[in-house]
């Protein structure tokens, strides 16, 4: 087999602004002091005078972006999740959610894959608050094609939106002549009749894995990316669901009101399917390299193998 | 325009306030009419704004940061003809265009919807940003509340704007110096005011909030100042031009019953007449 190529959703962001930048010329960059590690350092060294670094303050820097946007500007905030989605919420919710303006929050160092830094940093609830508010486009890219499909998608887009992105490098598998990105509308990546894999960001690759584990003990799984929790492509998980009849979900967030809450609340009101939330299990993260607390949190492709077999 | 017609103009605007927060029976009168005369002189002089054209690209921006004392921001807009008069007595009512706390969808002539404080003022300097970034010349103006300076975005947000020179932003402070719990000393003094805005970068005016001359001549100098952003800290009283609600603590977010607006309207009334 050969050597996969990975980078991180991060790198893929900043690279996504720069390449961007002339076609949307209204694009300017915010920065909460993390430049340098939100990757938006690489638009700042392109395109230094639509860079403006806000200093350690997200909130301010939320609300700021609302400026730029009420008056004709196309700001893209970045800072890691936690800041983003929980210390600023409310001015994400009031500033810029409730006017509907057209800010873009790229947030990075999502998830346990933060590693090292620890539970402080490793935000696992960014998707679930986010999700929360009127009219919010909330995404997930699981690789560099669809990351960066996912920035030009945003830019597109008249409204707000967040998008996660992750600190950890990932392997690339989207990508092909006939690749296409569209908010709301996920992708199968793998069909099969006995099981649904729904998965989001990192948990996408190992989730491929796992099914082609599932395969050899004759479980035939079907694997769905859902870039776009929302809007949910209700029609494709449904779709899904009728066809496989148990469904399980995995991501690198809080099993509570992420990707596993939006298909549960999906499935339970449209289509009462056995559903399993794989995610994290309502507790904080910890320390250590990402690879170890991937496998440790059962969320590489060992311990999602490991989990749906338990299920299925 | 002359001090007096200003002055017929800001009795007006009182009467609407009165009025808007009587006929939701809630609201805020008191900041509303201590920041009347501030209201009605942006509005009826200092703002390059067109009713008619209330989107207008190359306008003045306005974020009421302390946006619970909309009731003062509809009355003043109507006065200079955004919208009917009468509408004022939609005000919080169900559907209104006249929002509890003002919104941009709902009512043209809103620049930025508001209402939890602190953020007002950030997205004010976000907007001078973006001006100075594509080298406009419109200017943003905000105004706060006193009890609102206890919000540290403000403060976030006045690093901010010395440290990028944006010398196209005016905030305004309605020191009226009450908060829902007492005195802004007595809760969580923000004083001095004026030493805190310079130590962050600003040039500061300290005015008489109700006398429209020193009023006029503020705006002047902020206009004038370049290189830094300017603070004017308007000295107030909290419920002026009804004897019963001026100074009043009581008065920041309570409706006057039938009696109460009777006698408000007469006084102002009055007052106006006197005029």
């Amino acid at each position: 087999m050969s050597e996969v190529k990975k980078i991180a959703t991060r790198e893929s962001y900043g690279n996504a602004l720069v390449e961007l930048a002339d076609e949307f010329p209204q694009l300017v960059v915010l920065d909460a002091d993390l430049a340098g590690a939100t990757k938006t350092g690489i638009f700042k060294k392109a395109y230094p005078d639509r860079h403006i670094d806000c200093g350690i303050a997200e909130g301010n820097m939320m609300s700021i972006a609302a400026g730029l946007a009420a008056t004709g500007k196309i700001p893209f905030a970045s800072t890691f999740a936690m800041f983003a989605a929980g210390r600023a919420f409310e001015q994400v919710r009031n500033s810029i959610g409730y006017p509907h303006l057209n800010v873009k929050i790229g947030a990075t160092h999502a998830g346990i894959s933060v590693g090292e830094d620890g539970a402080s940093h490793q935000c696992l609830e960014d998707l679930a608050l986010m999700r929360t508010i009127p009219g919010m486009v909330v995404m997930c890219p699981a690789d560099d094609v669809e990351a960066k499909a996912a920035v030009r998608a945003a830019l597109e887009y008249d409204g707000p939106v967040y998008i996660r992105f992750g600190r950890a490098a990932v392997p690339v598998i989207n990508g092909g002549d006939d690749y296409k990105f569209e908010i709301g509308k996920g992708t199968v990546l793998r069909e099969g009749k006995d099981i649904t894999i729904i998965a989001n960001g990192l948990c996408v690759a190992p989730a491929v894995e796992a099914a082609e584990k599932l395969a050899a003990d004759g479980v035939d799984a079907e694997v769905i990316n859902i870039c776009t929790i929302k809007p949910l492509d209700e029609e494709l998980v449904l779709a899904s669901a009728k066809k496989t009849g148990k469904v399980v979900t995995v991501e690198e967030h809080s099993v509570i009101g992420g990707l596993g809450g939006a298909v549960a609340e999906c499935l339970s009101e449209k289509c009462p399917t056995l559903l399993k939330r794989i995610g994290v299990y309502d507790k904080f993260g910890e320390s250590g390299p990402a690879a170890e607390l991937l496998h440790k949190y059962e969320l590489d492709a060992e311990g999602i193998y490991k989990q749906i077999k338990a299920f299925a | 325009m002359d001090t007096k017609e200003l002055q017929k103009h800001a009795n007006s605007v009182r009467k609407g306030i009165v009025t808007e927060v009587h006929s939701a029976k809630s609201g805020h009168p008191g900041g509303a009419l201590s920041a009347a005369d501030l209201y009605t002189y942006l509005y009826m002089v200092e703002m390059n704004v067109d009713p008619a054209d209330p989107k207008k690209a190359d306008r003045d921006r306005f974020v009421l940061s302390k946006g619970h004392t909309c009731p003062g921001l509809y009355a003043a807009m109507a006065e200079r003809g955004f919208f009917e008069k009468k509408e004022l007595e939609t005000f919080r009512h169900t559907g209104a265009r006249l929002q509890g706390h003002p919104s941009m969808h709902y009512l043209p002539g809103v620049d930025m919807s508001s209402g939890s404080l602190g953020q007002g003022v950030s997205v004010a300097t976000g907007m001078a940003l973006s001006a100075k970034l594509s080298g406009e010349s419109w200017r943003v103006y905000t105004l706060l509340g006193d009890g609102e300076l206890q919000e540290g975005q403000v403060w976030e947000a006045s690093m901010f704007a010395a440290a990028k020179k944006l010398d196209n932003l005016c905030v305004i402070v309605d020191n009226n110096n009450l908060q829902i719990d007492g005195t802004v000393e007595e809760v969580n003094s923000p004083y001095p005011i004026d030493e805190k805005f310079k130590a962050f970068g600003f040039h500061v005016i300290q005015i008489d909030g109700h006398d429209f001359d020193q009023i006029a001549k503020a705006f002047d100098e902020a206009k004038q100042t370049k290189g830094q952003p300017t603070a004017i800290i308007a000295k107030t009283t909290k419920g002026k031009g009804v004897s019963f609600m001026e100074n009043q603590v009581g008065w920041h977010g309570v409706a006057p019953n039938d009696q109460q607006y009777a006698q408000a309207m007469d006084e102002l009334t009055k007052a106006g007449e006197a005029l």
